[in-house]
């Protein structure tokens, strides 16, 4: 094994998170949500709260470390990082820099949470209105092109052209999510079945995604705690273990005015060959799959991306039966993800990961050994996790 | 006269170079009908959008290049949701990402012109179409008959 790894050398002890809300439901304050989810974390990991000592986030998140650490009274802090980039592609890069802290030394328990509030601040969905624009978004925003629904329907859009796929796969990806979240209390859409003819007949956002293909808007706050292996042994719960983890972008990725290189990749290309490679595994081996879907049509491009079918078997590989657990060749987002549990910036795939490999998820795939999580499709950075059990 | 005098409403964020001066070159020469593209001057390679260096060659020698006003649909978009309180009334529109073969495949985004329910082919010809505002020049792109 090469010593320059966090494979197996740190686990994840403690899950939690707050109720979640539709947007703008929660009567709480965001900062008041990241604490309350950090307190469950602990709960859940059997540490006292003031034992962390590292605190890791993605997406420009408001509540900043120094002011977690001061009002929930930690001793003292060895490690505060953050993913550059917004949305959802640092939702594993933030588990990564925490496995990163521990292996170095830097910090014992880390924490990594997200909390949003879109009752208290602006909507992710809607642009903000301003009489002038300069700068890349001077060539877009004046034609009307303003939202992440807009830029991942283009690229979806040409890799549907491209390989001769029609609104299936992305009715498949929307209809497993509905399906695993009624299998969870804590989804926003438990209780909400949806079926195909609710699929069809919902009005479109932005063509080929209808309402159902995008993620919902919510608040809450979600958390979980890292901690090395060694300490991870004593730990309450069963750790799931991280057994690779990779972040980064490929070949001008970022490029502006749709200017990407490889314009229809989710940008896992270059991840995920190295996130095997740490792992040690073939896409055959993982048991299930967390994908992060701010939009339906990124998650089959993301499967596809990292090895699960070729682009011209995107047909036959992203069916309803092929992605719902416990059966399914590989059961994608148990928990009911962005689209039906919660829109969570993705933490909450996080979550559902390392629940499934501890054997508790609310959709249990049999003997789920390893877990993926893939953060961020089509955004820079994106980020990968693999979990498993020991 | 109840003439549609843009193709999307008014209300919309005008375009302004920016204050570094990076992209004047781009909105000036909108105003005069025609469009350019940043060039090195170095090793001739196109880049989009204008960049501080040149991501090839890394020559900070930056110039511009004229451009025919053709290209190719790479992707397009109708859009039905509102995304912004100026778009209320004006959903679906068409938005279209066009690669320009002549300037290395650069690709610049503007609205399609013509029937919103369209369909139009990937990869068909489309040529630039220059919209007056009072402060700025939108630049979009129509499909080329025959």
């Amino acid at each position: 094994m090469s010593e320059y790894t966090v494979k197996d050398r740190v686990a994840i002890i403690g899950v939690g998170e707050t109720k979640y809300y539709k947007r703008g439901q929660s009567p709480l304050s965001e900062f008041r949500l990241a604490c309350e989810a950090i307190k469950r974390a602990a709960e859940d990991a059997g540490i006292d709260v003031r034992e962390i000592d590292g605190i890791s986030g993605y997406a420009n998140d408001r509540n900043e470390a120094s002011r977690v650490a001061t009002a929930l009274g930690l001793k003292q802090v060895g490690f505060m990082g953050m993913v550059w980039g917004g949305g959802g592609g640092g939702g594993s890069a933030a588990v990564g820099n925490a496995a990163a802290a521990i292996v170095a030394g830097y910090a014992k328990y880390v924490v990594v949470f997200r909390a949003l509030a879109q009752g208290q601040f602006g909507r992710f969905g809607q642009a903000p209105v301003s009489q002038h624009v300069s700068g890349a978004a001077a060539y877009t925003a004046p034609y009307g092109l303003f939202v992440p629904a807009q830029w991942v329907a283009l690229r979806t859009r040409r890799f549907m052209h491209d390989y001769g796929i029609n609104q299936e796969p992305l009715a498949a990806v929307a209809l497993a999510d509905y399906y695993h979240a009624q299998f969870n209390p804590r989804a926003v859409m438990y209780g909400h079945p949806l079926t195909r003819e609710q699929y069809d007949k919902s009005r479109w956002i932005v063509e080929p995604f209808h309402l159902y293909d995008c993620c919902m808007e919510n608040d809450g706050a979600a958390a979980l705690i890292l901690t090395s292996a060694d300490r991870a042994r004593d730990s309450r719960k069963k750790p799931a273990y991280i057994l690779a983890a990779a972040q980064g972008s490929g070949y001008r990725h970022a490029a502006t005015v749709e200017n990407s290189f490889d314009y229809s990749s989710s940008n896992f290309k270059t991840l995920a060959p190295r996130l095997y490679e740490m792992a040690g595994i073939t896409p055959k081996d993982v048991d299930c799959a967390q994908i992060y879907e701010h939009f339906s049509g990124a998650v089959m491009i993301s499967l596809v991306e990292h090895g699960f079918c070729q682009p011209e078997e995107v047909m036959e590989f992203v069916t309803f039966d092929n992605i719902t657990a416990p059966n399914g060749k590989l059961p994608v987002n148990t928990s009911g993800g962005n689209i039906a549990e919660c829109y969570m910036h993705g933490l909450e795939l996080v979550i559902e990961a390392a629940r499934q490999v501890r054997g508790d998820s609310t959709c249990q795939v049999p003997d789920c050994k390893i877990s993926l999580v893939a953060s961020g499709p089509m955004v820079s950075p994106v980020s990968d996790l693999l979990v498993h059990s020991m | 006269m109840a003439e549609v005098k843009y193709y999307l409403p008014e209300g919309l964020p005008t375009p302004r170079a920016q204050r570094d001066g990076l992209d004047k070159e781009y909105w000036d020469a909108t105003r005069r009908h025609e469009l350019v593209a940043q060039r090195c001057n170095s090793c001739g390679g196109f880049q989009w959008g204008p960049e501080a260096i040149c991501h090839r060659c890394h020559s900070f020698d930056l110039g511009w290049a004229k451009l025919s006003g053709r290209g190719r649909l790479y992707s397009w978009i109708r859009t039905w949701n509102p995304v912004h309180p100026a778009l209320r009334e004006a959903c679906p529109y068409l938005v279209a990402v066009v690669q320009i073969p002549e300037a290395d495949n650069i690709r610049m985004v503007g609205n399609l012109l013509g029937d919103p329910l369209q369909n139009p082919p990937f990869d068909v010809e489309v040529e630039a179409v220059f919209e007056d505002h009072p402060d700025a020049t939108l630049v979009h792109w129509k499909v080329v008959d025959g």
